[in-house]
């Protein structure tokens, strides 16, 4: 499994497809509909101050006025700067709306087949007539009608539709694999379903219409910065309207025009411009990683997220134990031990089993040999057993568990080894042998290692260390996530013992050895009477508690219904390292949002100096001093101003849609960084902007 | 600029920064009920005062007792300094015989002085009684010092403490505060001021027969007493008109070190109290930084500008700076840096006229002012006007490290930035919206005492001083109008309870929160990257709203000056 970094995902977007491109920019006029644009604050001001002084150029326009091409300038990027606001928000949406449109295909009108009786009889029905609770049959080639549980039967599942993954995926009743999703298609063999969603409120119902945006609800930052910038603008209504009493008493008069002129450029509407585009991106970009969060708030508690919850298997180890090394007893050299761990694992088709043949193979040069040659039978691992291996004429050698096969070897018959007693009579009489097994079984094990004792026709040979690989890089990105503030904890089955070593080796901060579901409610638990936010992935029924009670539970696709009711997110990958991709993302949301504010409040200082010499300079010809861009006439500063402040907004569309770019270096050097970017780049930025539109409006002669 | 100017600055500062920790060790003491070396006296005395209230001190209070409990105190206090002005010509200790005050001026004062603000349209040996003097302003003084710094407790334990409803009992902080720290300074303060030849008197006026043979009434009183306060609580109301100035009110260079020294003393070491109180003295003195570093800009800029003078005094052949309407006692120097404290610390006592400052240098009183008056600002309202800045630059930057912005452990969500966003944006509707009024409204312009710019400043300065509760006047400005009393007085009362109440809002939101430990990817508080932000909202956010103002009033008067022209 791989760890593909987000950031090129995103950048392969297309951000310049003129299938959105057309649609975004009708959408930027339709969005003028006021009660549309009364949702954000900031622009729907800016709306109204547009229309307003349109208003009053109308009234010149017949009185006869002068100065009406400035006016009709200014007055023409005032609504610039509200369509290019529409349009960032209809580019954010239009990218969504393109995944949706496919989506929606998979929804077509489909037959179900619903049973009537105990028995396979069934009747045709519209699926969209289906009702939680009614029993379907879905049998090869059928596409099943609506979200549910597999209550009876096992079946291969294409679910293209919905991760994009074509390979199909098995689902059975009972354990973990039990949840069918509507739209996608039995390949092979049938399965009964219970309904578990209404039509309208399928899975893929609810997907539509997050990638559409349409059930976009704020986040709590978000409102909290909506707070924040509706302030500031009212605090710039103040600075301004105050200004013309302040000019009567001077002895001078400020046009309307200027003075809307200033409030605009003043009020924060680059971030209020991008701030709902930045939203929509983030649910898009999750949507493209292939997670699904049913709610913005629970993408934003990602960023917060202090203590992650890692399953062991699947997450940092390969799912698979692994072959590492042959530990003869003594009198027994590494090459019979190998030779004959490889004999035993030959039809041993098991991951476990396929490692011995390779380690056999690459370290000693055994070639795989054939079971027919060797007119062998093969003696499969059982559960009573806990051994395998094959029996070749008189010959038998056997692997398994240390205790399984020292019991085979003392009583030469393979018995249950259960109960605690039996085990301590076969110490009581083991050998030296036994007991030289039990001293490597116990030294692999406190290495995080599972032992495998062979045997060869009831002779003890010695030990096969099966190891738990930990995937390639996972300990970078343990490493990173603590530079980030993010604690890690590995939830694993195994013992103590075994645990830990694995935990050092993957560079976790924590384990939780022998975890049950109810260990890891109230690990979950005590992490958040801490105050901190905890995030967690799972996939069983028994984790539905834990994934409901953690601040960002993400579940898997291809786990129970159970699970992915209770999880905030969805991975359609099933890939549990996703997890801090996930992070990831909710941080990078987080701070495009900052950096964008930061720029938008920094960029202020420059409009004034833009502005307020420009504004004053007919009655106090002394404030051409502050004219420190030494822009060509008020006029032009003032026009350059607006104009400077309407396209930054169509500038930052593309960083507002892919997001800063996020580093794992901690807070501090991260604020420094966009500190310096966004705060400082803010305040300097405009100053050289503004001065090469007034050259350019110069040149032009436009005002 | 001398290097003698320099040290006297640099040893002012070198006092505050030795004062904040002892100072803040022992209030964060007094304010968590510990015990101090003056218990076994103040002990049994404030319990008293609690069996007499009917105030049980375990029983804390929910921010909006808190905060009901407040504004009910100053409703009494209101009342007392109001009716003892209009009857004072019928009580007693009035040996001077002043009749009653009119009653928008008793009014204005009154508001004034439940503010914490001290504004003064009246000359006080000309208008009041001593009774007045000592049981109106003195106690209020006092009072209004105490609830101030009471109300940064509550904030503070709206940070320390995690999901708790209570924010402290009102009437056990103002208690406390005004038994274990006012009072017992004072009490050696004030002597102290006797020593420098201060009177303290209930005494009648003095007649002097002047060297001309004239016959001039020296003005006296219980004056040491108040100024104790007036000082040490950022109170700022002086016993004479002339304040700070008046050689009975700031007899010596001594006492003028030791009173500016005394206003910053309680602000600064609220800082540290801060520290200790969330666990971290380095989360205190990057706040104490912020204002320190503001500070010190604004003293080189006044100092600078004063010492250079201007063009038009150099001119008549007048070199050595600026020394118009300043005391030749004090110089340069000191009046530069009392005026820049005065008016960073909401004090607004005044020992020089800054109306006569040159036009920048009386830019800085007026910048400060508008900032919010959060450069050590007023004792208490200064710290919670700094951490609402703190808040907001929190949470504009906070973002941008990749989680919701916390303070010192807090998160700061939609409900604390709408009541900071609220507290910030009344002060702009006062002083900008009232000063937009006064300049065009003829009945108001008749009060200016110059044209132009200038006028136009003062107009400004006064609307700023009272909204910031600070007090000091521009001078030049004739206050005493039926308009200016209730314009001012409204822009004092908003000022003043329209911070208080989201400030108290948001420690009650606060203290219900949990408590998030920090790890490495927390916002960092206490380097330097975090001083220079809230520096940087502290002026972008508080000085953008006021530039275009600045740029009509100083600015320009200060260009025009350049230019030999006078306004």
């Amino acid at each position: 499994m791989e760890t593909t970094r987000l950031q090129k995902q995103v950048t392969a977007s297309t951000m310049l497809d003129p299938k959105i491109l057309v649609p975004a920019i009708k959408s930027a006029f339709v969005k003028l509909d006021p009660r549309l644009m009364a949702k954000n604050p900031v622009m729907f001001v800016v709306e109204v101050v547009a229309a307003l002084t349109t208003l009053i150029f109308v009234r010149d326009l017949v009185t006869g006025n002068a100065n009406l091409g400035f006016t009709f300038q200014i007055i023409l990027w005032l609504w610039f700067t509200v369509l290019f606001a529409n349009f960032a928000e209809a580019v954010a949406e239009g990218r969504g709306k393109a995944q949706a449109e496919s989506l929606k295909k998979t929804r077509t009108e489909s037959q179900a087949k619903l049973l009537t009786g105990t028995d396979r009889t069934f009747r045709m029905v519209p699926g969209t007539s289906l009702k939680v609770g009614d029993i379907v049959l879905v049998e090869a080639g059928d596409n099943i009608p609506s979200d549910g549980e597999v209550i009876e039967g096992v079946a291969s599942v294409n679910e293209a539709a919905i991760t994009g993954e074509s390979a199909p995926v098995i689902r059975e009743s009972g354990g973990d694999r039990s949840a069918v999703t509507g739209g996608t298609q039995v390949l092979s063999d049938w399965i009964r379903v219970r309904i578990t969603a209404a039509q309208g409120s399928t899975f893929i119902d609810r997907m539509i219409k997050l990638v559409e945006g349409a059930e976009r609800q704020k986040t709590p930052n978000e409102i909290a910065l909506n707070i924040l910038l509706a302030g500031l603008t009212i605090i710039f209504v103040f600075a301004t309207v105050t200004i013309p009493s302040y000019a009567a008493y001077a002895g001078g008069s400020i046009s309307v025009v200027v003075l809307v002129a200033l409030f605009v450029t003043l009020i924060p509407t680059t971030i209020g411009a991008l701030l709902s585009a930045i939203g929509i991106a983030g649910m898009d970009r999750l949507v493209r990683f292939n997670v699904l969060a049913m709610s913005g708030r629970a993408v934003e508690a990602a960023g917060d997220v202090d203590t992650l919850l890692l399953d062991k298997t699947g997450t940092i180890t390969l799912g698979n134990r692994q072959a590492t090394a042959f530990r003869p007893i003594r009198g027994v050299s590494e090459q019979d031990l190998a030779d004959a761990a490889q004999l035993a694992s030959l039809a041993d088709e098991t991951p476990e089993g396929r490692s011995i043949v390779v380690l056999a193979k690459e370290k000693y040069g055994i070639r795989g040999r054939d079971m027919h040659e060797l007119a062998a039978t093969f003696v499969p691992f059982t559960a009573q057993t806990r051994m395998s291996g094959i029996d070749a004429g008189a010959s038998s050698v056997r692997k398994g568990a240390v205790d399984a096969i020292l019991a085979y070897i003392d009583g030469g018959e393979p018995r249950t080894v259960a109960s605690g007693n039996t085990i301590r009579s076969v110490a009581a009489t083991m050998s030296a042998e036994a007991r030289e097994i039990q001293t490597i079984a116990d030294e692999i094990a406190k290495a995080g290692g599972t032992p495998l004792a062979v045997a060869k026709d009831g002779k003890l040979l010695g030990v096969v260390h099966l190891k738990d690989i930990v995937k390639g890089g996972i300990r970078e990105r343990f490493a990173e996530l603590r530079r980030m503030g993010i604690r890690t904890v590995m939830i694993t089955g195994d013992n103590p013992m075994t645990a830990a070593a694995i935990a050092a080796e993957a560079g976790v901060d924590d384990f939780l050895a022998q975890a049950t579901p109810e260990d890891k409610l109230k690990l979950i638990r005590d992490e958040q009477s801490k105050g901190k936010l905890v995030a967690m992935c799972g996939d069983g029924t028994n984790d539905a508690p834990a994934l409901a009670q953690a601040d960002v539970g993400v579940a898997m696709n291809t786990g129970t219904q159970a699970a992915r009711e209770a999880g905030n997110m969805v991975d359609l990958d099933s890939n549990p390292t996703k997890l801090i991709e996930v992070v990831e993302i909710g941080k990078q949301l987080l701070m495009t949002r900052g950096a964008l504010t930061t720029f938008s409040i920094a960029n202020d200082v420059a409009k004034y100096f833009a502005i307020i010499p420009a504004m004053f300079l007919a009655f106090y010809p002394q404030l051409q001093v502050l004219n420190v861009m030494h822009l060509a006439s008020p006029q032009s500063a003032i026009l350059s101003a607006i104009i400077f402040n309407a396209l930054i907004i169509i500038a930052l569309i593309p960083l507002a849609l892919k997001g800063v770019k996020y580093r794992a270096v901690g807070a501090g050097a991260l604020l420094r960084r966009n500190l310096m970017i966004y705060g400082l780049g803010g305040i300097i930025i405009p100053f050289i902007g503004i001065k090469a539109i007034d050259l350019i409006v110069a040149a032009l002669g436009l005002a | 600029m001398t290097v003698i100017g320099w040290i006297q600055i640099l040893l002012f500062c070198v006092i505050v920064i030795a004062l904040v920790k002892p100072l803040g060790w022992y209030m964060t003491r007094v304010f968590n009920g510990e015990r101090t070396f003056l218990s076994p006296v103040l002990r049994p005395l404030e319990r008293g005062i609690y069996w007499v209230g009917g105030v049980d001190e375990r029983r804390e209070q929910h921010w909006l007792t808190y905060t009901v409990a407040m504004l009910l105190f100053h409703v009494g206090g209101f009342a007392l300094i109001y009716g003892l002005m209009r009857l004072q010509a019928v009580l007693p200790f009035n040996p001077a015989g002043q009749t009653a005050v009119a009653e928008d001026l008793s009014f204005n004062t009154a508001i004034s002085f439940i503010t914490n603000t001290n504004w003064q349209n009246y000359g006080g040996e000309s208008t009041l009684s001593y009774l007045v003097q000592m049981l109106g302003l003195t106690h209020q003084n006092f009072l209004s010092a105490a609830t101030g710094i009471a109300l940064a407790m509550a904030l503070i334990r709206g940070f320390t403490r995690s999901s708790m409803r209570t924010v402290g009992n009102f009437w056990v902080d103002v208690t406390r505060c005004t038994l274990y720290v006012l009072l017992p300074i004072c009490i050696v303060y004030a002597l102290f001021l006797v020593w420098q030849g201060m009177p303290q008197t209930l005494g009648a006026y003095v007649d002097a027969t002047t060297l001309e043979g004239g016959k001039q009434t020296i003005a006296l009183g219980p004056v040491a007493s108040q100024v104790a306060i007036k000082m040490l609580g950022t109170n700022g109301g002086g016993f004479f008109n002339a304040n700070a100035a008046h050689p009975f009110e700031n007899p010596t260079a001594l006492s003028n070190l030791v009173q500016m020294v005394s206003i910053f003393a309680l602000g600064a070491a609220l800082t540290n109290v801060f520290g200790r109180m969330v666990g971290n003295e380095r989360q205190g003195w990057a706040i104490f930084a912020v204002m320190g570093l503001l500070f010190i800009a604004g003293v080189t800029v006044t100092y600078w500008a004063e010492a250079n003078g201007t063009s038009a005094l150099q001119a008549l052949g007048l070199t050595g700076g600026n020394m118009e309407g300043k005391e030749v006692r004090f110089g340069i120097v000191a009046s530069s840096l009392f005026a820049v404290i005065t008016t960073a610390a909401s004090c607004g006592a005044v020992n020089a006229m800054h109306d006569s400052f040159t036009a920048l240098g009386g830019m800085i009183p007026l910048i400060n002012m508008q900032l919010g008056e959060v450069i050590v600002g007023g004792v208490g309202a200064g710290f919670y006007g700094m951490l609402l800045f703190v808040v907001l630059a929190i949470f504009v930057a906070g973002l941008m490290v990749g989680r919701t912005p916390e303070y010192v452990g807090k998160k700061i969500e939609a409900r604390e930035v709408k009541m900071a966003m609220l507290a910030i944006l009344v002060l702009p509707l006062m002083y900008l919206g009232w000063t937009a009024v006064g300049v065009v409204l003829p009945s108001a312009v008749a009060s200016m005492a110059n044209a132009g710019p200038h006028g136009f400043t003062e107009v400004l300065y006064a609307y700023t001083s009272a909204t910031g509760n600070n007090g000091s006047a521009f001078a030049g400005l004739t206050g005493n109008t039926l308009f200016y009393n209730l314009t001012l007085a409204s822009a004092m009362f908003v000022g003043r309870f329209f911070m208080i109440v989201p400030a108290m809002a948001i420690a009650g939101s606060l203290v219900e929160k949990k408590s998030i430990p920090a790890s490495a990817g927390t916002f960092p508080t206490t380097g330097g990257l975090f001083v220079g932000l809230v520096i940087g909202v502290i002026l972008i956010i508080g000085g953008l709203t006021f530039f275009p103002a600045l740029a009509l009033g100083p600015i320009v008067e200060h260009l025009a000056m350049n230019a030999n022209t006078l306004f």
